[in-house]
């Protein structure tokens, strides 16, 4: 039998935060494709249905729930990629910070977004 | 029982020959992890278009709708999404220790199966796009 090979450390936080997430998003994605191309057509989405949608506190929970988490996967993704093909020192550094900031600045974006679509007004 | 492996540079294309299932499934799942943290970015940007009142969020997605490319790329980001969810869980029972022996087999299955309902998804997404 093949032995056992896994490319994260297990005692690494960000190695099990990749796989709960992975676990959470392929759900989440899965519905997310099918309610919005398949029950609901793109085409015809208009910000009252969003409205309705985005209303209901589970959904809104789970859309908010889903940014955060698709936001950690792909960018925690994309750091890995970059650690792999051997950035490291000040270069490596910059990179995660950049990343830290960037995905903040779009969770925010999204939370104000989401907000937004339940009907409530920025202050 | 875990152990470290150094695969190197599997972007360094000088070696395609030695290519196998493994080494293209890493490829095409970072290739399509890349893909779909661009998109969420973009799509946020476009979700964003609601701050400025229904007009301009209808007005910005009926408007990307009706354009044919769109519709496309629909599909292949639907394909994208496909692929990068079978081949997780594929990845997620490699990590388990599970199914290692058959993990070639299974990489051909995400292929197929992601054609298949990428095919099968394009009555739905060209709907209404002629």
């Amino acid at each position: 039998m093949a032995e056992h090979y896994t490319s994260f450390s297990r005692d690494d936080t960000r190695w099990l935060l990749q796989r709960v997430t992975a676990v959470f998003l392929v759900g989440v994605l899965a519905f997310h494709f099918m309610l919005l191309h398949f029950v609901h057509h793109a085409y015809e989405i208009t910000l009252a249905g969003t409205t309705a949608r985005m209303s209901q506190p589970g959904y809104f929970v789970t859309m908010v729930s889903f940014l955060i988490a698709g936001t950690f996967h792909g960018v925690n993704g994309v750091y890995n990629a970059l650690v792999n093909q051997g950035i490291e020192g000040t270069p490596r550094t910059i990179v995660k910070y950049g990343l830290i900031i960037v995905s903040l600045l779009l969770i925010a974006q999204g939370i104000r977004v989401a907000w937004v679509m339940t009907g409530g007004q920025l202050v | 029982m875990s152990q470290s492996y150094d695969r190197g540079l599997v972007e360094n294309f000088g070696r395609w020959t030695e290519f196998s299932a493994g080494m293209w499934a890493w490829v095409f799942h970072k290739f399509t992890g890349w893909v779909l943290i661009g998109y969420l970015f973009t799509h946020i940007a476009v979700l964003s278009t609601a701050i400025e009142g229904a007009s301009m969020y209808n007005g910005t997605l009926q408007g990307l709708e009706a354009l044919l490319i769109v519709r496309f790329m629909e599909v292949g980001l639907l394909a994208v999404a496909v692929f990068h969810i079978l081949n997780g869980v594929r990845l997620l029972f490699v990590d388990l220790g599970l199914g290692l022996d058959a993990q070639d087999k299974s990489f051909y299955a995400s292929l197929i199966l992601t054609g298949a309902i990428a095919v099968a998804s394009i009555p739905t997404f060209l709907g209404g796009a002629f």
